[in-house]
């Protein structure tokens, strides 16, 4: 099995050379003229004010709790979903107590409009 | 040395020295990279362990989650990303002797532990930690009572966060 | 076994950055079809050499990096970006094993028992190269592209692993060769469970930021988004990531849901399991291209909301479906049962669709 690790390694390897080789042959040939406009942010043709990096709506930052919780919850599925066969009817129930369970903070979260983009 | 050791010995100074970084960076998005880079380390451990659901599942859960909140959690936080205040308080001392000695102390019980420098069984041929994994999950005589208890705690956390970050109407 | 490792290693990513080239090509010439236009067809015979020619224009073009930029994790992110979208089809399985020159050889790079999640992780990694590059660049519309897309992609990756988690539970197996063998015994998954596909196809657009998901790449809003201060041929390693995962993905598509490579005689001229791979993912990237031709862009927060209020409560329901079917097809000891599968989440489906439908008749909806 750590064979086929090995494998992966060697094709995150050459592909991180691949990248660098393109953006090597970038550097090599292309244009270098420096200008004091063309180093500044883009802002469309206007001249840029304030930080460039802003302090971000608390939004994304429950998505992506939320992300955490259902992508473990995924996580659970994987496992129970190989061995369903030999579980039976067993198997089913305990992962629909197990969904219900998350399920009640999910309609929780629905219904205080965490899911809502304004 | 064998091959896996090197391997073994690479990635844990890869482990050490990012976790090094993450604490002493003065930048908070370099240090929660110097963050993906340990967990990484730890998934390339669980990989020589044979362990390849753990490996997997830490890449998913730890990078791909975890180490993605703390990112949106900094840019959410700070508009500097450079902090200039002291590194260490006054207590670093005595931190750092308390240090000393619960790695000492460690160092001393596994060395007068016997199976340390023992080799682990080889895993039978055949053997699939995942099926292994999910018949444990549910069945009654193994972990059915955490599998469930687990769903409440995220329950929790699902409730907290939406408290915490809920913003009134 | 080294050499074996380079070669298929080399091959996969050869076979990736060509399809790459002819991807943009298809793309063009498909959307002035469908536009009744003739697109690019100066560069070669018919225009076959297009891809040679934008690759060299990038290649002298200037690279720009601004100057209040974090420089080193500016560099960083068009690789990180451009890697996994590459490493993903480690696991993917070409056709089955060959013999040449007296030995056999499997036609993929890998075989993990835990190959789908290894492709959730690959695909959950990728995201950090678009918020990097967004945060790296210093710029408020690169920044609000990358937080946009990456808070799009970690959404619709919950919809991608509950459908994951349909195929698993109809094959019983993570490895992706155990997938396609599955699906010689049966069917194409994609008859048991229909709506299973549909929504996986529906979240991968939107995973890798295609029409009409592609809200971090809104240029009336925000510019470029996250690559908007990129150009030359980091520029280009960006778009290349965005085209290789769209071929990754629709093989990882043919794979799950349509038979992988699967066809007749496949078993005697195993050659041919590339060649139908070949084909099917091709009529993907067909709809893929025929989806940006005709749908117009969603909006964010209609976006955000179709994803956690319709995709994720529906895969929810579709895995329950097919335990439910698959039980009662194994106590009852008839698979002809199975086809409560696609009944029952075909009426899920539907009963989405009326939801969606009424949520955007109804005018308090802004």
């Amino acid at each position: 099995m750590l064979f086929e690790y090995i494998a992966i390694a060697t094709l995150i390897v050459l592909a991180v050379i691949v990248a660098l080789i393109a953006i090597g042959l970038g550097e090599l040939f292309g244009p270098k003229k420096k200008m004091e406009e063309k180093s500044m942010p883009y802002e469309s043709g206007m001249t840029p004010y304030g930080p460039g990096t802003r302090r971000m709506p608390v939004r994304f930052y429950l998505i992506a709790v939320l992300f955490i919780l259902f992508d473990i919850e995924v996580v659970f599925f994987l496992p129970w979903a190989i061995v369903f066969r030999q579980l039976g009817l067993f198997g089913l129930i305990e992962m629909a107590v197990f969904i219900a369970i998350l399920l009640v903070g999910y309609i929780y979260a629905w219904k205080k409009g965490a899911l809502e983009w304004e | 040395m064998t091959a896996i050791q090197i391997i073994f010995i690479l990635s844990a100074l890869v482990i050490l020295g990012a976790a090094v970084m993450v604490v002493s960076t003065r930048n908070l998005v370099h240090a929660a990279l110097y963050l993906v880079a340990t967990l990484f380390g730890v998934a390339v451990l669980y990989a020589i362990l044979d362990a390849t659901f753990l490996t997997v599942v830490q890449v998913v859960v730890y990078i791909g989650a975890i180490a993605i909140l703390f990112i949106f959690a900094i840019m959410l936080t700070r508009r500097e990303m450079r902090d200039q205040g002291e590194q260490l308080n006054k207590g670093w001392g005595a931190a750092a002797l308390i240090g000393l000695l619960t790695f000492g102390g460690l160092f001393m019980l596994l060395n007068n532990w016997r199976g340390v420098n023992a080799t682990a069984a080889a895993l039978p041929s055949g053997f699939d930690g995942v099926v292994e994994l999910g018949t444990a999950l549910v069945s009654t005589d193994a972990f059915v009572l955490p599998f469930e208890v687990a769903s409440v705690l995220l329950l929790a956390a699902l409730i907290g966060a939406v408290y915490v970050a809920g913003t009134k109407k | 076994m080294i050499w074996e490792w380079l070669i298929k290693a080399l091959v996969l990513i050869f076979t990736l950055l060509i399809g790459f080239g002819y991807l943009t090509y298809y793309e063009r010439r498909a959307l002035a079809f469908i536009q009744s236009r003739l697109g690019p067809n100066r560069a070669g015979p018919q225009g076959l050499m297009q891809w040679m020619a934008d690759a060299v224009k990038l290649i002298f073009k200037e690279e720009l990096t601004p100057d209040n930029a974090y420089k080193l994790v500016f560099f960083l992110s068009p690789v990180v970006t451009m890697v996994p979208s590459i490493v993903i089809a480690a696991v993917i399985p070409w056709g089955p094993p060959v013999t040449l020159f007296g030995q056999t050889f499997n036609q993929y790079v890998a075989d993990i028992n835990v190959g789908i999640l290894y492709l959730m992780s690959i695909a959950s990694i990728a995201v950090y190269g678009i918020v990097l590059a967004g945060w790296s660049s210093n710029n408020k519309y690169a920044m609000m592209g990358g937080l946009r897309s990456s808070a799009q992609m970690i959404s619709y990756e919950l919809t991608l692993g509950l459908s994951f988690v349909v195929v698993i539970l109809m094959a019983g197996s993570m490895s992706l060769v155990e997938i396609v063998e599955a699906q010689r015994e049966v069917t194409w998954f994609a008859v048991i469970q229909p709506v299973g596909a549909i929504l996986f196809f529906i979240a991968t657009l939107a995973e890798v930021n295609r029409h009409p998901f592609d809200m971090p790449e809104a240029e009336q809003e925000i510019v470029a988004g996250y690559h908007t201060e990129y150009s030359g041929m980091k520029f280009a390693l960006f778009f290349m990531a965005e085209y290789q995962k769209m071929i990754v993905i629709s093989a990882i598509m043919t794979t799950l849901f349509f038979g992988g490579y699967l066809g007749p005689g496949v078993d005697r001229f195993p050659w041919l399991g590339p060649l139908y791979m070949a084909i099917k993912i091709i009529i993907l990237l067909f709809f893929m291209i025929w989806v940006r031709a005709s749908w117009p862009r969603i909006r964010y927060n209609r976006l955000m909301a179709f994803g956690w209020k319709v995709m994720l409560p529906l895969a929810l329901a579709l895995v329950f479906i097919t335990a439910t079917g698959i039980l009662l097809a194994d106590t009852m000891g008839n698979p002809w049962l199975m086809a409560i599968i696609p009944v029952l989440s075909l009426i899920a489906g539907w009963i989405a669709t009326l939801m969606v439908d009424r949520s955007l008749r109804r005018k308090s909806y802004a």
